[in-house]
C-alpha cells in the first residue's frame, strides 16, 4: 500500500478548502499539508459562484448590521457567536483577497466595490464583474502555489476516514490514474467537499456536487446538521439549471409574471426583487400555482427583465448573464426577458462543526458548504458563502495547524491496514462484483425526481414519509447495481458509483430532518405546519447514522444579542 | 493563416467505425432509449475517437446515436452515452456551463468545450475526440500535467512584498481594465492544445502560460514582471509563436490570445510595460 505522510490533509480544493491550506501553511512552515481533490482545484463549484462576496466594507456598513441580516435572513436559527466572528472577519478576508491579486471590481475612487444583494440592507457585495466564484477561486489556487509545503493531489477520490482509537488519522482515496487506493497519514483531516445540489433533478449545481465529504463524515459518525435545510434560488434558467446571478437583480432587475407585473408587491412590497432567496423562490411557486407563471418546454417559468438597465450596464457588471442567456435559451437580455424559475441552489445543512471547524470526531474538521457552523441557519443571504469559505476556511485551517503540531502521529501500519481493506471492499462490490441488474444512471435519476417531488420548496408529512420510503427502497436496488467499465485507468464510472452511494445516505438524512420538523422556518416550508414554532423547533436538527437510518437528536441555537423575533421585511 | 491550418485538423473519415448496439436495457421494465427521436426530439450521432489501453493498444473509432432536446449541450450526449449506451467512456466534466475548464475537446475538428457546443448546432453528427498535444491516457481524457508545468512556470500568482496597506491597495477602474481580458482564462488548454508549434515541439510553454503571466504582468499590483519576461524571453519562450491565431480561435472565453502573446513580445523587445 502507498503511503503520503503529511500533518494535515485537506479534502476538496475549492475556496473553503485552498483557504484552510494556506492557512495552515502560515501557521508554521514546518507542517506539510496534502491538498486531495476529486478534481483540479480550479474545477471546482466555488468557479460557478458569480454574485460576490459579502463583507462590511462600505463606510455605512458595520458588521453588526451584516450580521443583524444574516440572522434575520437565517430566521434566527443561526449561532450567532459564528455570525459575530464571521462579520468581524469578512471585511480583512476580502481586502487579504485583493493583496494576493484577486481583480475585484473597483470603484471610481480605486477601492474594491460593493453592490446590493438580496437580503442585505446596505451595499455590502464586493465582486469580481459577475464571476466573482472564479476570480476567488483562482485567485486562491495562484497563491496557494507559493507554498512547497501544500502538496497537490489531484484527480483523487477520497472514500473514507481513517479512525484509530477514536482519532481520525488519514484517509483512503482512489488515484484515478490507476484506480489504487493510497493510504493518507495525517494528524487532521479537513472535510471541504462542498454541497449536494446533484441529489435534486433541477439544480444549479455542477456534476461533482455529490455530497462527498456529508457522507464520509457521517458514516464515520460525525453528525450532519440541519439537513432539512435546502436554498432554492429563485432565477434559475429552465432545463438546465444554470444560474441567473442574484446581481442581476441586485443592478436592478425585475421579476414579472404572465401578466407583466412585477408580482413580488403582493410577496415582499419593502423588499421587492432584493427580497430573501427563501421568500423569493416561494412566491414564484405561488405565482405559478395561481397559473400566473409562462408554460415553455421544461415547465411553468416568470420573467427576469433586465432590459431597462441598458446595454452598457449589462455588458460592463453582467456580461456573464448575457452570454448564459444567450447561448443556452437564446435570448439576448438586453432586449428580451430571461426565462427564470426556482432551483436547488445551496445545502445551509452539513457537516456539524463548532466555531473553529471541529467535528465531534478528533481529527476531523469541516468547512465551507460541506460543513454547519451554522451562520446561514434556515436560509443562507446571498453573497455570504463565498466570504464565508474566506472565513470558516482560514479558521478551520489555522486551528487544524495548531493542533497538529500538538498531536503525534499515528503509528502508520494499522491506518495502512485499514486502506487495504477499503480497497479490497471496493474491488470486490464494484469492479469484480457480477450480476447486477441496476444502471448508475436509473438510481440517480429516480433518487433525483424522488427528492424534487417530496422534499422540494413546499413540503408535507405525506410527501416526505413517501420520500423516505422511495429513498430507501433506491438504496436497496444500490445494492445491486453494476459498471460497465472494469478498468484501472480512470474509471470514471466508479467514481460516479461511489457517488452515488453518498448521494443516497445523505439524501435519506435530508428527508428525514424535514419529516421530523413540523414547523415553516426559512427555506424548509410545511404546508401541514405553516408557521415557525421557536417553542418546539428553535433547535438545530443532527442526523447520526444507525442501521436503521437516520436518527434526529437536537441541539441548542446560540443566541447572543439578537432575541428571536417575527421575520419581517 | 489561421483558415489554412485549421483544415487540416478535420477528421479524415475514419476507415473502420464501430457501431454500438443496444443491448438489453439493465434496469428492469427500462424501455430502450434509442429509435425515432420524440416530438421536439433531434437525432444525433455521434462519432468518438477512443483509447484505452486496458482493451487495446490502438485507438479506435465508435459511433452512437442518441436522441435529444435540440438546446442540450454535447456534452449533456455524452452523458447520454455514458449513462445509458457505454459506461465505459470517459471524459473530464464539472460546472458544464463554461467556466471550470474541464471539457476542452476536440470537436468536428477545432478545440471547443463540449458544454458551450449546443447539440442543434452540430446535428445530425458530430466527431469528437481528444484535444491534441498531450499525451491520451483514457478516450476523452489527456494528461493534463505537461500543460500545468507550463504555467506553474511562468509564477502564475501576485508578486508583491511590500509592506501592504491597512486596507485594500487602491486600483483604478482603468488600471484594472488593462489586465481585465487575460484573468478570464480557465486553463481549459483549448487555445495551447490548438497550436502547431506545441504539437510539433514539445518545448514551447504555450498560448495558456503566457495568458496567464500577461494577466500579471500587466496588473498595477505586480511586481514579478522582470522575471516573468526573463522566463518568456528563453527559448521556450514567447518567440517561438508563429502568430496563426489559432489559439484566439480556439478559447472558449473569447481571450485576444494572441494579442496578448504579441504584447508580451512587444514588453521584451521594447523593454515597455
Amino acid at each position: 500500500m502507498e503511503t503520503f505522510n503529511h500533518d494535515i490533509v485537506i479534502v476538496g480544493g475549492g475556496a473553503a478548502g485552498l483557504r484552510a491550506a494556506i492557512a495552515a501553511a502560515e501557521v508554521s512552515d514546518s507542517l506539510s499539508i496534502a491538498l486531495v481533490s476529486k478534481v483540479y482545484p480550479m474545477r471546482s463549484h466555488t468557479v460557478s459562484a458569480e454574485g460576490g462576496a459579502g463583507a462590511a466594507l462600505g463606510p455605512d456598513d458595520s458588521p453588526d448590521l451584516h450580521a443583524f441580516d444574516t440572522i434575520r435572513g437565517s430566521d434566527y436559527l443561526a449561532d450567532q457567536d459564528a455570525v459575530e466572528a464571521f462579520v468581524a472577519e469578512a471585511p480583512d478576508e476580502v481586502v487579504r483577497l485583493e493583496r494576493w491579486g484577486c481583480p475585484w471590481s473597483r470603484e471610481p475612487d480605486g477601492r474594491i466595490a460593493v453592490r446590493p444583494f438580496g437580503g442585505m440592507s446596505v451595499n455590502r457585495t464586493a465582486f469580481a464583474a459577475d464571476k466573482t466564484g472564479f476570480h476567488l477561486l483562482h485567485t486562491l489556487f495562484q497563491t496557494s502555489l507559493k507554498y512547497e509545503r501544500i502538496v497537490e493531489y489531484d484527480e483523487f477520490f477520497v472514500t473514507k476516514l481513517l479512525v484509530e482509537d477514536g482519532h481520525c488519522s488519514g484517509v483512503a482515496a482512489i488515484d484515478l490514474r490507476d484506480s489504487e487506493v493510497r493510504c493518507f497519514t495525517a494528524k487532521a483531516v479537513i472535510l471541504c467537499t462542498g454541497g449536494l445540489g446533484r441529489i435534486f433533478a433541477f439544480t444549479t449545481n455542477g456534476a461533482i456536487c455529490t455530497a462527498d465529504g456529508m457522507a464520509l463524515a457521517y458514516r464515520a459518525g460525525v453528525p450532519l446538521k440541519d439537513m432539512e435545510f435546502v436554498q432554492y434560488h429563485p432565477t434559475g434558467l429552465p432545463g438546465t439549471g444554470i444560474l441567473i446571478t442574484e446581481a442581476a437583480r441586485g443592478e436592478g432587475g425585475y421579476m414579472v409574471n404572465n401578466e407583466g407585473r412585477r408580482f413580488l408587491e403582493d410577496y415582499i412590497p419593502s423588499k421587492m426583487e432584493l427580497g430573501p432567496r427563501d421568500i423569493l423562490s416561494r412566491a414564484i411557486m405561488q405565482e405559478i400555482e395561481k397559473g400566473h407563471a409562462f408554460e415553455g418546454p421544461y415547465g411553468h417559468y416568470v420573467h427576469l427583465d433586465v432590459r431597462h438597465l441598458g446595454e452598457k450596464l449589462i455588458d460592463e457588471k453582467l456580461p456573464f448573464v448575457r452570454e448564459l442567456a444567450e447561448k443556452f435559451v437564446g435570448i439576448d437580455p438586453v432586449h428580451e426577458p430571461i426565462p427564470v424559475r426556482p432551483v436547488v441552489h445551496y445545502m445551509m445543512g452539513g457537516i456539524d462543526t463548532d466555531i473553529e471547524g471541529r467535528t465531534r470526531l478528533p481529527g476531523v474538521y469541516a468547512a465551507g458548504e460541506a460543513a454547519c457552523v451554522s451562520i446561514n441557519g434556515a436560509n443562507r443571504l446571498g453573497s455570504n458563502s463565498l466570504t464565508e469559505c474566506l472565513v470558516f476556511g482560514a479558521r478551520v485551517g489555522q486551528r487544524a495547524a495548531e493542533d497538529a503540531l500538538e498531536t503525534t502521529a499515528t503509528a502508520q501500519n494499522p491506518l495502512a491496514r485499514m486502506a487495504e481493506e477499503e480497497e479490497g471492499r471496493l474491488v470486490a462490490t464494484y469492479l469484480d462484483g457480477t450480476g447486477g441488474r441496476e444502471r448508475i444512471a436509473a438510481i440517480r435519476r429516480d433518487l433525483q425526481k424522488t427528492m424534487e417531488r417530496g422534499v422540494g420548496v413546499f413540503r408535507t408529512e405525506e410527501s416526505l414519509k413517501e420520500a423516505l420510503e422511495e429513498v430507501r427502497a433506491l438504496r436497496g436496488r444500490y445494492r445491486d447495481v453494476a459498471l460497465d467499465d472494469r478498468d484501472r485507468a480512470y474509471n470514471t464510472e466508479l467514481v460516479a458509483a461511489l457517488e452515488l452511494g453518498n448521494m443516497l445516505e445523505v439524501a435519506e438524512t435530508v428527508v428525514a430532518a424535514a419529516l421530523e420538523r413540523r414547523e415553516s422556518r426559512g427555506s424548509h416550508t410545511r404546508r401541514d405546519y405553516p408557521d415557525r414554532d421557536d417553542e418546539g423547533f428553535l433547535r438545530h436538527s443532527l442526523a447520526y447514522e444507525s442501521d436503521a437510518g437516520p436518527r434526529i437528536h437536537y441541539d441548542d441555537v446560540t443566541i447572543t444579542r439578537w432575541p428571536p423575533a417575527e421575520r419581517k421585511y | 493563416m489561421a483558415t489554412e491550418l485549421w483544415p487540416e485538423l478535420l477528421p479524415e473519415a475514419p476507415e473502420e467505425i464501430e457501431l454500438w448496439e443496444e443491448g438489453p436495457p439493465r434496469e428492469p421494465g427500462a424501455k430502450p432509449r434509442t429509435g425515432p427521436p420524440a416530438p421536439g426530439q433531434i437525432k444525433l450521432t455521434i462519432q468518438i475517437r477512443r483509447f484505452d489501453p486496458e482493451r487495446r493498444e490502438e485507438a479506435w473509432w465508435e459511433e452512437h446515436s442518441v436522441n435529444m432536446e435540440p438546446t442540450d449541450r454535447l456534452l449533456d450526449a455524452l452523458h447520454e452515452v455514458k449513462w445509458y449506451h457505454d459506461g465505459t467512456l470517459a471524459l473530464r466534466r464539472s460546472c458544464a456551463h463554461g467556466v471550470c475548464g474541464s471539457d476542452a475537446m476536440l470537436i468536428n475538428g477545432r478545440n471547443a468545450l463540449a458544454c458551450k457546443v449546443l447539440v442543434k448546432d452540430v446535428a445530425p453528427r458530430v466527431t469528437v475526440e481528444p484535444i491534441r498535444g498531450l499525451p491520451v491516457i483514457k478516450d476523452l481524457i489527456v494528461d493534463m500535467e505537461p500543460f500545468f508545468a507550463g504555467y506553474r512556470r511562468v509564477l502564475p500568482y501576485l508578486v508583491n512584498d511590500e509592506q501592504p496597506p491597512d486596507r485594500e491597495r487602491r486600483q483604478s477602474p482603468e488600471e484594472r481594465e488593462r489586465y481585465d481580458d487575460t484573468t478570464k482564462c480557465i486553463l481549459c488548454a483549448a487555445c495551447t492544445t490548438s497550436c502547431p508549434i506545441f504539437w510539433g515541439d514539445g518545448e514551447y510553454i504555450g498560448p495558456a502560460a503566457i495568458v496567464n503571466a500577461h494577466r500579471f504582468i500587466f496588473d498595477s499590483r505586480d511586481e514579478g514582471a522582470r522575471e516573468r519576461l526573463d522566463i518568456l524571453s528563453d527559448r521556450t519562450g514567447v518567440f517561438r509563436c508563429r502568430t496563426t491565431f489559432n489559439c484566439t480561435e480556439a478559447c472558449p472565453r473569447g481571450i485576444k490570445v494572441t494579442k496578448a502573446i504579441q504584447e508580451v513580445k512587444r514588453a521584451i523587445m521594447f523593454d515597455r510595460l
